[in-house]
């Protein structure tokens, strides 16, 4: 069992018309034992960008007080938010600079960019990022979630439809893992109307 | 002092130990993602020609469909890169941003040679742990070159290009373009560790042309059936929203102050 | 006295680990789904080794009888032995008994013959479809010890953890609010079948090429093919 899956836990977030989801399950456990069943491992750290950190508990825990640390030093420096690309960088940088002893996570963005244009970016333990126009996962159902994700995403899906497509694919998934579950949370940014935009955090599944 | 620590440069090793010792214990570092890859490049009659296919792995699962590996170093030079996903992406981004300050800081378009002496110099000092196997190409004052090399930061300018002639020294564009295709091509459809497509790159002396794609060897079949759920079909337990206050953010270009201005507040 | 090593005899050294591995993992995936009166099995083409493609055109599907068929992935070796071990006891049973074995017969069969290979098993994921005594269709899930499971649908083999949970999606209304309210058609399922493969053909490595699959119903055997991508 790789150190990855020690805790379990996984995150997936997809791309639709206008808007983004990104969700994620809620166990956290430590191998085949249940410690907590309201854990999330997504977080807000921007007006509409949320970052998903599935992986080693500690490191989750970790990782994302120090992109905290370097979001905030940004936003002084700058004077602006950290927009979902600069996110990208940063999470490459900090994970790369411990390229020979890694933080145990995968992180994933999900986030409107200052055009409310949707993007979604994964990356692997020292950092390797990937940003595809559908949909991105990680964590200890991955496989499955590839899996489901590649039948059911479509393109331009709109929020209430994304929000079936996601919250499926992740509940199905988490029902073959047995370190994942518990129910899960989406998070869907998007344009609701043409009017606004706004955030929805649906708790769904066995919770 | 944490801002201090933040702040140091160069690779972090606070970890290490800790990993180590779980290793130690038993346990199985996660493996990296990393691309099977094929990478080809060959000098042309006016340059250079570099291919790859545009696959990432983890393990059995393809991570990434469509990445990038021909990356950026200069405008006259391009490297391919197969090996440890994160490396390339990462040594890349440094070696050409460091080129680029050679550049500026000696005035002149930095030499093939150079950029090659920087790689093999820094893959050299961390003895084969950054896992990049690259072949760099590109066009300089002095010629068109490709350049292989290796982890462990040995390297070689191919003979082909070192003897100038031979039949592949004398193809045509347009022929070096499908040999390097057909290379990348054969790749994709007989190593399970590439695939999806074939990105090429063409280095003259005018400059870099990207095509990305060049060619979509194998496309994702036609879905068959529509799997559209009903809206409602997933039980929500609780929901709660937020609308996002835009507060919008403009910046005014100021004008310079006139004179009078700056002798009133004087 | 310390002994020095250069002098210490052959027999007194640590004793020598050595590995015998005898599997290989030659990929390949099932997919099957049974109906009321029909049964789907489906397996894609590619056999492979580590990164290199052996076969494009080498189905995991075999006909045992004419209602019974059976899918092996795993190592090839194996796949080979005990379809011609299974395949001379169905014969032996046919010239004894004058009739074909059923499907729940041959369910049985094929477990104990799994089963006495318990300390050197076969490595092979087998799914056995045919129709049940009361002439619904069937789907028999092994491990490769013997363990059984009669199941209306599931994925066996290299792409297992893609398929499987879109099974219990699509075909067992598993998290829906209201379920599955419609029973599986056939079209159904072979659209299903199909966009399952090609799914996992999309993001794991060893299954693609192509895709062949077996619709089995009271009265023949179909066999349709379609192709995968090829890299």
């Amino acid at each position: 069992m790789s150190i990855l899956q020690y805790n379990g836990g996984c995150v997936v977030a997809m791309t639709g018309k206008n808007c983004v989801a990104i969700a994620t399950d809620l166990r956290f456990g430590t191998q085949f034992s249940l410690i907590q069943k309201q854990f999330e491992r997504v977080f807000q750290v921007g007006p509409k960008l949320f970052v998903g950190l599935p992986g080693l508990t500690t490191d989750t825990q970790t990782v994302l007080q120090r992109l905290k640390f370097r979001i905030k030093m940004y936003e002084m420096r700058e004077g602006r938010r950290v927009q979902p690309k600069v996110l990208m960088a940063m999470i490459q940088n900090l994970l790369y600079e411990r390229r020979f002893g890694p933080y145990f996570v995968s992180p994933i963005i999900a986030g409107l960019d200052e055009n409310d244009k949707p993007y979604i970016c994964c990356f692997d333990l020292i950092g390797c990022s990937t940003d595809p126009e559908d949909f991105v996962t990680a964590g200890t159902c991955e496989e499955s979630l590839y899996g489901l994700c590649e039948t059911l995403w479509r393109k331009d899906l709109e929020p209430d439809d994304l929000f079936e497509v996601i919250s499926q694919s992740l509940l199905n998934a988490v029902d073959r893992d047995a370190i994942s579950g518990m129910g899960a949370v989406v998070h869907i940014i998007g344009l609701w109307s043409d009017s606004y935009i706004a955030i929805f955090n649906f708790c769904v599944g066995i919770l | 002092m944490e801002i201090i620590h933040e702040h140091q440069p160069g690779f972090q090793f606070d970890n290490f130990t800790r990993n180590e010792k779980l290793i130690s214990q038993g346990i199985k570092m996660p493996k990296f993602h990393s691309t099977g890859t094929t990478i080809a490049g060959i000098v042309y009659k006016d340059g250079v020609v570099l291919g790859a296919d545009t696959r990432a792995t983890s393990d059995n699962i393809v991570a990434d469909k469509n990445c990038s590996k021909i990356h950026y170093m200069q405008p006259n030079m391009y490297c391919c890169g197969a090996g440890t996903a994160a490396d390339l992406e990462l040594t890349t981004q440094m070696m050409s941003s460091q080129l680029e300050l050679h550049r500026l800081h000696t005035g002149r378009q930095v030499p093939v040679v150079a950029a090659n002496r920087l790689l093999k110099q820094y893959l050299f000092g961390y003895q084969g742990y950054v896992g990049a196997a690259l072949v760099l190409g590109g066009v300089d004052k002095y010629g068109s070159h490709i350049y292989s090399i290796h982890p462990h930061g040995s390297s070689e300018r191919l003979p082909y290009t070192t003897m100038g002639s031979g039949s592949l020294a004398a193809m045509s564009l347009e022929e070096a373009k499908i040999l390097v295709r057909d290379a990348i091509a054969a790749g994709i459809t007989n190593d399970m560790g590439s695939g999806s497509n074939v990105d090429l790159c063409v280095i003259t002396k005018d400059g870099a042309t990207y095509i990305r794609p060049y060619e979509v060897t194998e496309s994702k079949g036609e879905r068959q059936g529509k799997y559209e759920y009903q809206r409602g079909t997933t039980e929500v337990l609780k929901v709660y929203y937020k609308p996002i206050e835009i507060v919008s953010e403009t910046v005014t270009p100021t004008s310079p102050p006139t004179d009078e201005e700056s002798m009133d507040t004087a | 006295m310390a002994l020095s090593l250069e002098h210490t005899e052959e027999y007194m050294r640590d004793p020598r680990k050595h590995q015998f591995s005898p599997y290989a993992d030659n990929g390949g995936t099932s997919i099957a789904i049974a109906g009321d009166d029909f049964v789907m099995l489906a397996s894609d083409t590619r056999l492979s080794q580590g990164y290199n493609v052996l076969s494009r055109n080498h189905s995991k599907c075999f006909k045992l009888t004419s209602q019974t068929l059976l899918s092996s992935t795993g190592c090839l070796a194996d796949v080979l032995t005990l379809t011609k071990i299974l395949e001379a006891r169905l014969t032996n049973y046919a010239h004894e008994h004058l009739e074909t074995m059923s499907t729940t017969a041959i369910a049985q069969l094929l477990s104990t013959l799994l089963y006495w290979r318990r300390f050197f098993p076969y490595y092979v994921s087998n799914i056995l479809v045919g129709f049940d005594e009361d002439g619904k269709g069937v789907v028999y899930h092994y491990d490769p010890v013997g363990h059984m499971e009669k199941m209306t649908y599931c994925a066996s083999g290299a792409s297992v953890t893609l398929i499987q949970p879109l099974l219990d999606n699509l075909v067992g209304g598993k998290n829906m609010k209201d379920g599955r309210t419609t029973p599986i058609t056939q079209d159904f399922a072979k659209r299903l079948i199909h966009d399952g493969f090609v799914s996992a053909a999309e993001r794991e490595i060893a299954t693609g090429d192509g895709c062949t699959i077996y619709t089995i119903t009271k009265d023949d055997v179909t066999e349709e093919t379609f192709k995968l991508r090829k890299d």
